[in-house]
């Protein structure tokens, strides 16, 4: 293993915070990251069992609760096994070293050698299990404790334990959880933004056998009913009884460039290094790069349930961290944190901060009107894609100058964008969606963004990777926020890496050097150049594809700067639109816990990139969201999604880091390359829409070079 | 006003009451306690809520349930009377998924291309697995592995 600290250590300090020996023959580890759907249950598995020298099927990974687990804030950042597996490979070495010793004692012997739990020596065996009630596992975690010899489980394939419960149709979501005299609460969201409640004409509703409940507050608005069914009959009830009033909010999205450019923001220089005036030739390019608002759109609707017991409240959520949504919930409610406990339970796929946090408050709100009775609430299709919070809408603008031979000698980068996070718990008022309707004098602060040692928010991957002479870099974080922004995979580095690979490419074709070979260039990192060369092996990259619509684009980068390195090529046709034809993908993720879950995620990762790149983008008109169907938002279908083939580059030696989020920045790069290399037409304002070729092409005829 | 409706579900006869216009998805998962079934929009654009009625799949969130009285109706959970389906088993083989939400509507569709292939003894190809699946969203981006299964499954031992 590798030896390293985690910061999850300082709040947890002690092995039995982690580990767990009680029930013969299992292990029960303990971990504050959330199963999200991207397999971290098993890897950390794998990483428990290959340090106890146990087999992996004993090791049973405990959700979160804010009863008992690690608090290791959120679910983020591609940081799980960085954070989590880290400190639990720690525990877990402190906890071997610890029964081996004990087992040398009680055997009376001066080594043993452990084999699936058992302490073997040439006098006798005992398991941990046995050794367990003597072992004192209350001693500090030590990153120290001695490595002993890897047992294979981490690096090799795993497979996901909980696949199988799911395609069987087994009770594997929150949407499943039953409880014994569970209730189903619907709420209505205001018509649009900036409404509010006037009246709420509640006899037709109170006509209905079936309604246990309805709650008006400020205006917050639900029903509670004894089955979903009539939940959902109660809710459309309650929608005729409401009337709202206000002015919309006058954000549309053909305004959103201009409002993010104008709005007041918090501006930070990100990187700045003193100006030396280039002397002789040197030339510039300077271009403007865009992305809307996005959404999460999970398949399966945000979902909580809840229930008070006098003045204590239990909550289930599939929420990205349960210590920070307790925390949140609790301040929103006026309650000493140690009466809220919530507890994990897994949703649907989940890709930032989406609407799990704010579901979790709506369940509390409505639970308080039937105390002891647990209330089940799902949102609805269009409130999932209207009321979730959205990836930011950025605008960054790149100025790079150049010798006539290409070598950048200056680089610019100015981003416009909300703050990237509003996580609970992290702003000045709780930023649970309810509360701000609950009417208590405090909308939605404004997001933030992550500080530089998270990896920046507007700013994540804004300095280049290449060797680009002197540099500034100002991000311009937003103090006001009409429409809720918080974080979506990857952050500011989906429109960053974008607008990096888009001017690079740029910059070459000017000096009419290959892509691959200019970046390589200009690049001094081995790991970032091995990705390079992989990629452009699998692809054979000179060998380009024939025909006059095809083309090819090459994106790189590594993620935050601190964390995987990616690099992707992408075939494309441009006709009518664009069709993606082939994909390669080559990713350093450093050692590599569990290799099929890295190529399944970095795979899911370029989908799902591709399809925000190609075709997303939420739509706003007088206050409301109208991109809020899947016809009105549509995303990649199975007859668009190409073939891929991932590599992970062997690096069994190096310090795991994270792959959720790797592949976005360089997939949307990719694409917007190849669509370049297959049409000449650079296209710089997200998605790349036949609509928005066409503009590209009609606003700036300069955008062809 | 409630009626009463007959139907079979998984091999068995079931008798629930409810408006006519309810779901079957709802009623399904409300009433029969069949969870497997997952709501994904309510309005038969994702795929999600996919059961087969008398063998053709339906999006059960938009299938009122007096359509289906008299009819039988087959979910996720009796998609083979012994065991797993073929398509179940090459899901799992081919890891093919990541929070798997979507699967479930994808693995009803899927056996019901299977079955039909098998029953007509030849293969399918993978350009019609993927137009076969083509309404049913899965965000996660785990297309290719689910494909991949599909085909695998039409090759397994029943
Ligand atoms: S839930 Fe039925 S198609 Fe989406
Ligand atoms: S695996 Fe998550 S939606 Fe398909």
């Amino acid at each position: 293993m590798i030896a390293g600290t985690s910061p999850s250590l300082a709040a947890s300090p002690t092995v039995d915070w982690w580990l767990d020996f009680t029930e013969v023959g299992i292990v029960r580890a303990a971990t504050g990251k959330s199963e999200l759907g991207q397999g971290i249950s098993t890897a950390l598995a794998q990483v428990v069992a290959d340090a106890l020298g146990v087999a992996v099927a004993r090791v049973r990974m405990q959700p979160p609760s804010t009863q008992g687990s690690p608090d290791e804030g959120f679910t983020a950042g591609s940081l799980s096994i960085q954070h989590s597996g880290t400190a639990l490979d720690a525990a877990a070495r402190t906890a071997r070293a610890a029964f081996e010793r004990a087992a040398c004692e009680s055997l009376g012997v001066g080594e043993v050698t452990v084999v699936d739990g058992s302490c073997i020596s040439a006098g006798g065996a005992v398991t941990y299990w046995q050794l367990a009630a003597s072992v004192d596992l209350s001693v500090a975690v030590d990153p120290g404790a001695p490595q002993p010899l890897p047992a294979g489980i981490v690096g090799s394939t795993v497979g996901r334990r909980d696949l199988q419960g799911k395609v069987m149709g087994g009770p594997s979501y929150i949407h499943d959880l039953r409880l014994p005299e569970m209730a189903y609460g619907r709420v209505l969201r205001p018509p649009y933004r900036g409404a509010t409640l006037a009246a709420f004409d509640d006899a037709a509703l109170s006509g209905d056998p079936s309604v246990m409940a309805s709650v008006i507050d400020g205006s917050f608005v639900g029903v509670i009913a004894r089955t979903e069914i009539d939940a959902r009959r109660a809710l459309e009830l309650a929608r005729v009884a409401a009337t709202w009033t206000g002015t919309p909010v006058s954000l549309a999205n053909d305004d959103v460039v201009d409002f993010l450019t104008a709005a007041q923001a918090d501006v930070t220089s990100v990187a700045s290094s003193a100006e030396a005036t280039p002397a002789g030739d040197v030339q510039e390019l300077r271009a403007r790069y865009t992305r809307p608002f996005l959404a999460h759109a999970s398949i399966g609707p945000s979902t909580a349930a809840a229930m008070w017991v006098e003045d204590s409240l239990r909550v289930w959520s599939h929420t990205q961290g349960v210590y920070p949504l307790r925390n949140d919930i609790a301040r929103a409610l006026g309650l000493p944190r140690e009466n809220v406990v919530v507890e994990h339970v897994e949703g649907a796929g989940c890709y930032g901060h989406n609407g799990a946090d704010d579901v979790a408050y709506d369940a509390a709100l409505l639970a308080r009107a039937v105390p002891g009775v647990p209330v089940h609430v799902t949102w609805s299709r269009e409130d999932e894609l209207g009321w979730s919070p959205f990836g930011p809408a950025m605008v960054v603008d790149i100025a790079a100058r150049h010798r006539p031979d290409g070598t950048i000698v200056s680089w610019s980068w100015n981003g416009y964008s909300n703050g990237h996070s509003g996580r609970p718990a992290t702003l000045v008022t709780p930023s649970l969606l309810a509360y701000a309707d609950q009417g208590l004098g405090s909308p939605i602060p404004p997001s933030g963004d992550p500080p530089p040692a998270a990896g920046h928010g507007t700013a994540r991957n804004a300095v280049p990777i290449y060797s680009v002479g002197s540099i500034s870099a100002t991000a311009h974080t937003l103090s006001e926020m009409p429409v809720r922004a918080s974080a979506l995979r990857s952050l500011g580095a989906h429109l960053n890496v974008f607008a990096i690979e888009s001017h690079i490419d740029d910059l070459a074709r000017r000096c009419g050097a290959d892509p691959l070979a200019y970046r390589l260039r200009h690049l001094e990192d081995p790991r970032a150049r091995a990705v390079l060369e992989r990629v452009a092996d699998m692809s054979d990259w000179t060998h380009r594809p024939a025909g006059d619509s095809s083309g090819r684009g090459l994106g790189f980068a590594r993620y935050k700067g601190t964390g995987a390195w990616c690099a992707v090529v992408v075939d494309i046709e441009a006709q009518e639109r664009i069709r993606l034809k082939r994909m390669w993908i080559a990713v350093d993720v450093g050692r590599a816990v569990n290799p099929d879950g890295v190529v399944n995620q970095i795979e899911g990762g370029a989908v799902q990139a591709a399809s925000w790149t190609l075709l997303e983008q939420v739509r706003l008109a007088d206050g409301r969201v109208i991109s809020d169907t899947w016809e009105e938002y549509p995303i990649l279908r199975f007859s668009d999604v190409p073939p891929i083939e991932v590599a992970v580059l062997d690096r069994t030696h190096q310090p795991w880091l994270g792959a959720g989020e790797a592949s976005m920045g360089p997939t949307a790069a990719a694409i917007g390359n190849a669509l370049a290399d297959a049409t000449g037409i650079r296209a710089r304002r997200l998605p790349l829409t036949p609509q928005a070729i066409v503009a590209a092409l009609e606003e700036d005829p300069d955008s062809t070079y | 006003m409630d009626e009463q409706f007959s139907f079979r579900v998984n091999g068995r006869d079931e008798t629930v009451g409810c408006e006519p216009q309810t779901p079957l998805l709802w009623v399904l998962r409300d009433l029969l306690g069949l969870t497997g079934t997952r709501f994904g929009c309510g309005a038969g654009s994702c795929g999600a809520c996919t059961v087969l009625v008398d063998r053709s799949p339906v999006h059960s969130c938009d299938t009122p349930i007096w359509s289906v009285a008299g009819h039988a109706v087959t979910t996720i959970e009796g998609l083979s009377a012994d065991g797993p389906h073929a398509v179940q088993r090459a899901l799992v083989d081919h890891q093919a998924g990541q929070c798997g939400y979507c699967l479930s509507g994808i693995a009803v569709r899927s056996a019901a291309l299977v079955d039909r292939a098998r029953e007509e003894s030849r293969t399918l190809d993978e350009a019609e697995v993927r137009d076969g699946l083509d309404g049913h969203l899965c965000r996660c981006g785990a297309h290719n592995r689910i494909v991949a299964a599909v085909l695998a499954a039409v090759e397994a031992p029943p």
